[in-house]
């Protein structure tokens, strides 16, 4: 498979609260390296404070690593500008957990689908209009919808609009963000089962960023396991998740709930 | 988790804003077009001096009396709510223009820009109100145009900074980070998405403010340093019926009385927007 | 024996809408209970009824013992006098339960003083020993903390040494865990399952999710729209499943599927998603 991103010693410290003169430092990522080839899906699982949202917001060019190199097909994003920047962010969109805060709450959700298509001048003014329509049903949603506010739609979907909005600029990888930790049960899967259906239908790439190691082990052809700011394993999802060799990742495996009888009296 | 349990008949919240909206934004308009309209309202020339009315009580055509000049004091009211709304008025949108920008950039981009604007603003807000206007008029000279130029800048960092600290939850936001990674450059995320989800607060404060403004352009105008004689305004009669009071109540009472109602108004739409556009809708 | 805990057709009404339609349960002394839903069951509103913490706007008919004695209808100095003392409450969010400003034995031992039961002297003592149980390392040190100065998982051991400070007879949890991560998710509930045996506290552990059912829970109800679907022991609930929507909650759970397969999905006339539209556009049409 080709590869996609490659992520090299990614490194980004933030200013902790406390220390005199902001000399005090966290780190969030502490030289981190992935790789995602063409339609696979990456699976980064990690707990909070693992850095694993900070990599997901450097991949997406907002926010800005201390060090490393971020490559997309071979080529470093950093220091990207004007076209060239516009045409990566094209290629790379983002979907992230809070259907709520992910749409602007004042647009009807259709103006929100259609803002990539404005931005990076796709289509003309009818096709747009047209292109909204299909990306409503790519993701199983009546384009009535389009018309309605944020507010007015249930949370899976409004996942399935952010989705959609993603899709817009058709691009090659997504990141998304804890994108089913949010939505109840029922509707988790039904979204987890679109994720899976646009890698198939679209070949699309994707890292899965998620604390739910089920979840990972569901969606992701490789995972990567992420602690403080570090990834400590990594390797296929049957590999990882069946035959782990780091401490952490045991513990991590050992802690998802599972009934045991020896742990439950009676 | 349960919706039922957390949300609270909002349609009475809303019912009570809307009235607070509609009374304060009432009385303001009411008070508005009486200003705009006081030639064609004030039933005599307010400058006009009548000796053989000095200190008149109030009667059929002088309904509030006349002043120590024998000027129609009705008339003077309506003129002097015409030059105290239009300095607190001026004062605070000229306020909420240039602090509205410096808002959202310190709180969009955050960083040095940040610290920039906010040392900036430090500056103003280390000294009280009333020593900045009057240090402004020392240096200017006294007016209207003035002292809404003081109470603009008094203003300022008091606008900027809710402005700012509404620009950083917003901004925080993933559909402005979204945004950004749909092709939106910094100046449509922030003008598209986070103003005008930003922007509730300092709209509130803002007329919260013009009540105040209200109040110090009476202050100035009474000190003499506002809105110069003969021309009326609210503080200035204040000034002159003070001398007056027991002999001439109706002097200083009218006056006193307009500026209250204008206070109230802008009290009322403040509070009432600030309950209409409170997100959680639990007024404190 | 009376049960610790049991509801009798219990309603509760906002309005027109009813959030909890008709609920009847009897717990047994010591066992941990969860009721299991999506958004909108009702779960958090069935256990609030029982503590008296709901809005103004609702009104509570049936009936809720807690060790015999009715709830329903109680004023709330009564309801005051038996919070923290025959009943204790722990929510999702710990940092909301404690007092950022006060230190964290301070705020144990207040409980205690709280139903005055002790000086101020053995409360202090009886608080160390608290936070010693709950597993805070150098107990006596760290009495005069603030929360903040603790881990996520750490603030939920202390609020859980604070509802158990008067050895309450009923505990109840409502998403005790949801905001914490997965490994310090299954130390809270191990340390929550451990407490229940050595003090013999019922547990009602109200939650969202099947996997902490199936750790800790010794009998699960399912709730769906203010209903209990069905009530079963964890095993048998997870074997059997007698309920069409039960078995779709079960299956839809990436854990139970095979790798990259299909997710069964909950049929449309119990999907949540469906509802949560309609009632939206039902609010909708009444702001309209």
């Amino acid at each position: 498979m080709a590869e996609l991103l490659r992520v090299e010693n990614l490194v980004k410290t933030y200013a902790a609260p406390g220390g005199f003169f902001g000399r005090r430092r966290a780190t969030a990522l502490g030289g981190v390296s992935i790789a995602v080839a063409r339609g696979e899906t990456l699976g980064l699982v990690g707990e909070s404070g693992s850095g694993k949202s900070t990599l997901g917001r450097c991949i997406l060019g907002l926010t800005r690593p201390d060090s490393g190199a971020i490559l997309f097909e071979g080529a470093d994003v950093q220091g990207l500008s004007g076209r060239r920047l516009a045409d990566f962010r094209r290629r790379v969109q983002p979907v992230f957990q809070d259907p709520f805060g992910s749409l602007d709450p004042r647009w009807p959700v259709g103006r929100s689908v259609r803002e990539a298509l404005d931005c990076f001048g796709i289509g003309s003014n009818s096709d747009r209009a047209r292109r909204v329509a299909d990306l409503f049903a790519r993701v199983g949603l009546d384009p009535v919808f389009a018309k309605r506010l944020p507010s007015q739609l249930s949370g899976g979907q409004r996942q399935r609009v952010a989705i959609a909005a993603a899709l817009a600029s058709e691009p090659e990888l997504i990141v998304a963000d804890e994108p089913v930790s949010a939505l109840d049960m029922s509707v988790q899967a039904q979204i987890l089962n679109l994720f899976m259906d646009l890698k198939r239908d679209l070949g699309l790439a994707a890292l899965f960023i998620t604390h739910d190691l089920a979840v990972v082990a569901h969606v992701s052809d490789a995972v990567a396991v992420m602690q403080q700011g570090r990834i400590v394993e990594t390797g296929s999802a049957d590999a990882v998740i069946d035959a782990p060799s780091h401490a952490y990742t045991k513990a991590l495996i050992a802690a998802v709930p599972r009934p045991r009888p020896a742990f439950r009296g009676g | 988790m349960t919706v039922a349990a957390t949300e609270q008949r909002p349609g009475a919240r809303t019912r009570e804003s809307n009235r607070l909206i509609r009374i304060g934004g009432g009385l303001i308009a009411a008070l508005i077009v009486i200003a705009v309209a006081a030639p064609l309202l004030a039933p005599h020339d307010p400058e006009a001096v009548e000796v053989s009315r000095v200190l008149g009580a109030p009667d059929l055509a002088h309904p509030f009396g006349s002043d120590v000049l024998g000027r129609d004091v009705l008339s003077r009211v309506i003129f002097g709510l015409r030059a105290s709304l239009a300095v607190s008025i001026a004062a605070v949108l000229g306020s909420f223009v240039v602090a509205v920008p410096l808002g959202l950039a310190a709180g969009y981009f955050g960083r040095w820009t940040d610290s920039a604007i906010s040392r900036l603003l430090d500056l103003i807000l280390v000294f009280p109100a009333m020593l900045l206007a009057v240090a402004f008029i020392a240096v200017l000279g006294p007016g209207s145009s003035i002292a809404a130029l003081a109470i603009a800048v008094i203003y300022l960092p008091i606008l900027a900074r809710v402005m700012r600290a509404s620009t950083l939850i917003v901004s925080r936001n993933d559909y402005v980070s979204g945004a950004r990674a749909r092709g939106a450059s910094h100046w449509r995320a922030i003008v598209q998405h986070v103003a005008p989800n930003a922007l509730g607060p300092a709209v509130v404060q803002a007329s919260v403010l013009a009540a105040f403004a209200l109040q110090l352009e009476a202050g100035l105008s009474f000190l003499g340093l506002g809105t110069q004689p003969p021309t009326p305004s609210l503080g200035g009669m204040l000034a002159d019926g003070r001398e007056v009071l027991v002999q001439a109540p109706w002097v200083e009472i009218f006056p006193g009385l307009a500026i209250v109602i204008a206070v109230l108004g802008f009290t009322f739409l403040g509070e009432g927007l600030r309950r209409a556009l409170d997100p959680r809708g639990v007024a404190e | 024996m009376t049960a610790p805990l049991a509801f009798d057709d219990v309603r509760v009404r906002f309005g027109a809408a009813e959030a909890v339609a008709g609920v009847s349960l009897a717990l047994e002394a010591g066992e941990i209970f969860g009721i299991v839903g999506e958004s909108g069951s009702g779960k958090s509103t069935l256990a609030n009824a029982v503590m008296g913490l709901l809005p103004g706007a609702a009104t509570v008919s049936g009936s809720i013992r807690v060790d015999g004695r009715e709830m329903v209808g109680l004023d709330e100095a009564s309801l005051r006098t038996l919070r923290g003392r025959s009943v204790s409450m722990i929510f999702q969010d710990p940092t909301a339960s404690l007092d950022p400003t006060w230190g964290v034995g301070d705020q144990i031992a207040e409980t205690i003083r709280a139903h005055g039961l002790g000086s101020a002297r053995e409360a202090r003592t009886r608080a160390i020993a608290l936070m010693d149980e709950v597993g805070i390392a150098r107990a006596a040190e760290r009495y005069r903390d603030v929360p903040h100065r603790f881990s996520g998982g750490q603030r939920q051991r202390i609020v859980i040494a604070a509802a158990l400070a008067n050895d309450p007879k009923l505990l109840i949890a409502d998403e005790p865990t949801t905001a914490l991560d997965v490994t310090i998710q299954a130390q809270v509930l191990e340390l929550i399952d451990r407490l229940r045996r050595e003090h013999g506290t019922t547990v009602l552990l109200i939650t969202h999710d099947l996997g902490v059912v199936q750790m800790v829970c010794d009998r699960v109800g399912v709730m769906y729209r203010g209903r209990l679907l069905e009530v079963a022991a964890t095993a048998d609930l997870f074997e059997r499943p007698s309920h069409p929507y039960t078995r779709a909650l079960i299956a839809a759970r990436p854990a139970a599927a095979k790798r990259g397969a299909r997710l069964p999905v909950i049929p449309r006339e119990w999907s949540v998603e469906s509802l949560e539209a309609r009632e939206s556009e039902g609010a909708e049409a009444a702001d309209g």
